[in-house]
């Protein structure tokens, strides 16, 4: 599996994560800007989910396949339920969740990659 | 500890009574933080658990149940946490930090018993040491938050 859509997400996710952490430095809430990076993040994510699906129906097995599947699940949740969170709470706290949310993602990128090659 | 556990029920806190906000606070700003973590981990480690006792429960039957027990405690954290259930929520981190500790040094000293890792082998290494980091934080943000109650 190429690893351009896992290194795209692992860009978009770091950029978004540091742009909610100048949020939290100046003690503000995720504004309409730090959604849409969310937003960005999660759509590279699903791309990178559509070329392993494409990967794993071509056939191709992942070196630890039930691992990999659950790291994926994981992979794709992750934002969505940060963004619940961070909706939920409209301080700097919000930021912090949303800029964690993220850097989880960046995490599992390496994960996925791990446990596809073994 | 005992005084403040029949207090914080789901739901139950008047909103206007002195030590009412007082009382939610557990799920509010950095709570909501670790509840989005504990949540998170509660999913993956009872998920993960969940499969190896499915699949190959021989194969590492003690690491299996611990991993599974570690899922259902943070479970249980995540439910207390955002329920603003203090007591729930300190016996949960309380629990978990003696678990990693506990487990981390076994894994460590008798590492046959654990042909498998689980979520607290090597104090949670296999996970940036996030399932050690999570308690004491946990814990740190209860004792911030404690209500000064006078003493029974």
């Amino acid at each position: 599996m190429s690893h351009w859509p896992g290194t795209a997400v692992t860009i978009t996710a770091l950029v978004v994560a540091a742009w909610c952490l100048v949020e939290v430095a100046r003690n503000r809430p995720p504004g309409r800007l730090q959604y849409a990076g969310l937003a960005v993040v999660e759509a590279v994510v699903l791309v990178h989910l559509a070329a392993a699906i494409v990967a794993l129906a071509g056939g191709a097995r992942p070196a630890e396949y039930g691992t990999f599947l659950g790291y994926l699940i994981a992979y794709v949740i992750v934002v969505p339920m940060g963004f619940l969170l961070a909706r939920a709470e409209p301080t700097r706290w919000g930021s912090v969740i949303a800029c964690v949310a993220c850097l989880i993602d960046a995490v599992v990128v390496v994960r996925l990659n791990e446990v596809w090659s073994g | 500890m005992a005084s403040a556990a029949a207090s914080g029920g789901p739901g139950g806190a008047p909103a206007g009574g002195p030590g009412g906000p007082q009382r939610d606070r557990i799920n509010r700003g950095p709570g909501r933080v670790l509840i989005g973590v504990y949540g998170l981990f509660a999913l993956a480690a009872t998920a993960r658990a969940g499969f190896q006792l499915a699949t190959k429960f021989h194969q590492a039957p003690l690491a299996y149940l611990l991993s599974a027990l570690a899922g259902l405690i943070y479970i249980v954290a995540t439910i207390g946490l955002s329920t603003a259930n203090r007591a729930v929520a300190v016996a949960c981190c309380s629990i978990e930090l003696v678990g990693v500790l506990a487990v981390g040094t076994a894994s460590l000293a008798y590492h046959s018993a654990f042909p498998d890792a689980t979520v607290w082998s090597g104090y949670g290494q296999g996970y940036g040491f996030v399932p050690l980091v999570l308690p004491v934080l946990g814990l740190l943000w209860l004792w911030r938050t404690r209500r000064h109650e006078p003493a029974p």
